[in-house]
């Protein structure tokens, strides 16, 4: 892992703090887990073997690097120079098998025999069933009984790979649910389980070690991007913030660049004051949520305030602390994209660039009419996911 | 002195505690509850504070959380319901609950509200030794609160001691790799690491604590501690209960044996 140069803005602390946020709020049950993984995890993640292991599945499984694609007509439909980094070429459709193939390796070396993992589109569910299948480990997945119904596709994708896929029918029955359930789960397993996070999200180390998992997005669009433009630095990154994994991975080597504007898409939902809607920048206050302190919506009373995206991979109260961080200094600017809009989105990229994106990075898209930007501006949107797992919402939303 | 430390003094074996969900089954019960359970003979009650997101809980307490919350329990109803509760009920009570609703209400204020009605200590699963040194264990003296510690079949030797080290009152020894829930029966690994740290000669006393749910597993438990708790049980003898004083009364005595 490449370390960057000069005074670093955004680091996590020795406590697992970004700021103000962060931190490992978790349950006795879960310390010796939660601390086997922060005393381990860099050291195992830094030595050749699991870096020889990471990089080559990487490259001959995941298929990376992922292309930085040039898009020419939706460059032209916006007015300014639009990049596209192409995550959604990654094997099984989107980043979150980035984070998969590190943690599972990880896992294997701490000599764990049983993955588990929450899932809300889904996306980070086939991520996990898929690299436990190529490591031979059990795979127990927990997901929103609602996102079950609205991911069937990935749900399938699952039991076929192998994965146990188990509903989470309390509260909200979508990503917050899930992911209390496998929390629980981890509980009555700590020794032989590991549970694997699939965004910047959890107690620490969950968050760092995500980033630093999905960092090889932003390392590569630096490299790419070089040889492309003979310049490291866009002006704009954008990408859409569920728990802020792929938001995390397409920053992280441009945290301390300030001449790069970073743009984060959350999800409105029905529009940000409707009730329903997972706007956290503007609507989360700061709490405890899921072993980490952050922006979270909830009552007055410090209840969990249940979300609403159409996009069942923004469908979460919470932001991953490093996010919250960000919005806090200042350093990423936040914009929050209605479900219609987001679609719209969908179907502009599908029709400019034959891209049919997943409605999570629609948002991202979405994200340029409501930002400011010059003409030369060059701008990278991170391609988080493909839309083949949302068909049926793009069916039934039906504006096309 | 604390009830707590009172409560041990004078008595060391068999203590039994009960957990109920503030609120619940009617929102308006909280009261009458825990003097059912004070008539029954427990030594110590732990009141839940109702939370949307009980990552420690099993199904029964899960549910009897989001009922509470239905029926409208907030910190801030439970205090108003507790104030003046101590003319009635003598023997400890301890909130438990999860961090981020105290937080919201306010730390300080928490704590301050809790001495005014005559609370004696915290269980707070979700707030691990370290924060609570960095953040919290001052103010909790202040206002008189022991901070009630949880260990497991996975804590470490060391770690125990220090929590030992840290503890006021009682250890709170979770029973097994679980969430709360009643289980049937206790497996001999379980007896195995009752007796572990039976042996540690620990400066405090322990209760045990998650799946105990009758008068065999409480009998059991408290053969290798001073005691056991008793939450999903409890809260599945009271959901449908007609006759709240009555039904309390029975699970007591047949717990008690
Ligand atoms: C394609 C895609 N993009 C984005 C997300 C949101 O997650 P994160 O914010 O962690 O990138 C998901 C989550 O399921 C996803 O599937």
């Amino acid at each position: 892992m490449e370390t960057i140069k000069g005074k670093r803005m955004i680091q996590v602390d020795e406590r697992g703090f970004y700021g103000k946020f962060g931190g490992a709020y978790v349950p006795e049950m879960l310390y010796p887990n939660v601390e086997e993984l922060r005393e381990n995890w860099e050291t195992i993640v830094s030595r050749s073997d699991f870096q020889e292991e990471f990089q080559g599945l990487l490259r001959d499984f995941v298929g990376r690097p992922t292309p930085l694609y040039f898009a020419a007509r939706l460059s032209e439909s916006f007015g300014a120079k639009i990049y596209l980094k192409r995550e959604d070429l990654c094997h099984t459709g989107a980043h979150k098998v980035n984070n998969t193939v590190g943690q599972i390796i990880l896992a294997k070396k701490l000599g764990k025999k049983r993955i588990i993992a929450e899932t809300g589109a889904g996306q980070h569910g086939v991520a996990t069933a898929t690299v436990c299948a190529l490591m031979g480990m059990d795979c127990t997945i927990y997901m929103g009984e609602l996102d079950i119904k609205r991911q069937r596709p990935n749900v399938e994708r699952m039991r076929i790979l192998g994965a146990k896929v188990v509903p989470a029918v309390s509260g909200s029955k979508t990503l917050k649910d899930a992911t209390n359930e496998a929390m629980r789960a981890w509980i009555t397993d700590p020794v032989g389980t590991h549970y694997i996070i699939g965004s910047v999200v959890g107690p620490h180390p969950y968050p760092e070690m995500v980033a630093r998992f999905q960092s090889v997005i932003s390392e590569e669009i630096k490299r790419q991007l070089l040889a492309k433009e003979g310049r490291e630095n866009p002006d704009l990154v954008i990408a859409c913030v569920g728990g802020g994994s792929n938001a995390a991975g397409a920053f992280y080597h441009y945290y301390n660049q300030p001449s790069v504007r970073l743009i984060a898409a959350e999800a409105a939902g029905l529009g940000i004051h409707s009730g329903k809607s997972a706007a956290t920048s503007v609507l989360g206050t700061p709490g405890i949520l899921h072993g980490s302190k952050t922006l979270l919506m909830q009552t007055e009373d410090g209840q969990v305030v249940e979300p609403h995206s159409i996009s069942a991979g923004l469908d979460y109260p919470g932001i991953g602390p490093v996010h919250a961080h960000l919005h806090d200094i200042g350093r990423a600017e936040f914009v929050a994209v209605e479900d219609e809009n987001a679609m719209q989105a969908g179907i502009l990229l599908s029709r400019t660039e034959g891209i049919i994106p997943a409605i999570e990075t629609a948002h991202a898209i979405h994200a340029l009419h409501q930002i400011s930007y010059r003409p030369s501006d060059l701008i990278v949107i991170n391609l988080s996911g493909r839309g083949d797992k949302d068909l049926e919402t793009y069916i039934q939303w039906g504006n096309y | 002195m604390n009830r707590i430390n009172y409560l041990f003094q004078n008595k060391n074996k068999d203590l039994l505690s009960i957990y109920v969900t503030a609120g619940f089954p009617k929102l308006e019960d909280t009261l009458p509850v825990l003097e059912a359970i004070q008539e029954g003979g427990a030594d110590l009650i732990e009141i839940g504070l109702p939370y949307s997101d009980p990552i420690a809980d099993g199904p029964t307490i899960q549910e009897s959380n989001a009922i509470a919350l239905e029926n409208g329990m907030s910190i801030k109803k439970l205090f108003s319901q507790l104030l003046g509760f101590r003319a009635k009920i003598h023997v400890p009570v301890i909130l438990m609950g999860y961090l981020n609703p105290i937080i919201q209400f306010g730390v300080e204020e928490f704590c301050k509200k809790c001495k005014e009605v005559g609370i004696d200590g915290l269980i707070l699963p979700d707030l691990p030794m370290s924060h609570y040194l960095e953040e919290y264990k001052e103010i909790f003296e202040r206002y008189g609160l022991f901070n009630i510690f949880l260990i497991s079949p996975q804590t470490s030797e060391a770690r125990i001691r220090e929590i030992d080290r840290y503890s006021q009152g009682f250890i709170y020894m979770v029973s097994s790799h679980a969430i709360t829930g009643a289980k049937s029966a206790i497996s001999e690994e379980q007896e195995q690491y009752f007796e572990r740290i039976a042996a540690m000669n620990l400066n405090h006393p322990r209760l045990i604590g998650f799946g105990i749910s009758d008068a065999a597993t409480f009998q059991l438990a408290s053969r290798y501690s001073n005691g056991a708790i008793m939450g999903s049980a409890f809260i599945k003898k009271i959901k449908d209960s007609k006759e709240l004083k009555q039904d309390i009364k029975n699970f007591l005595s047949e717990v008690r044996g």
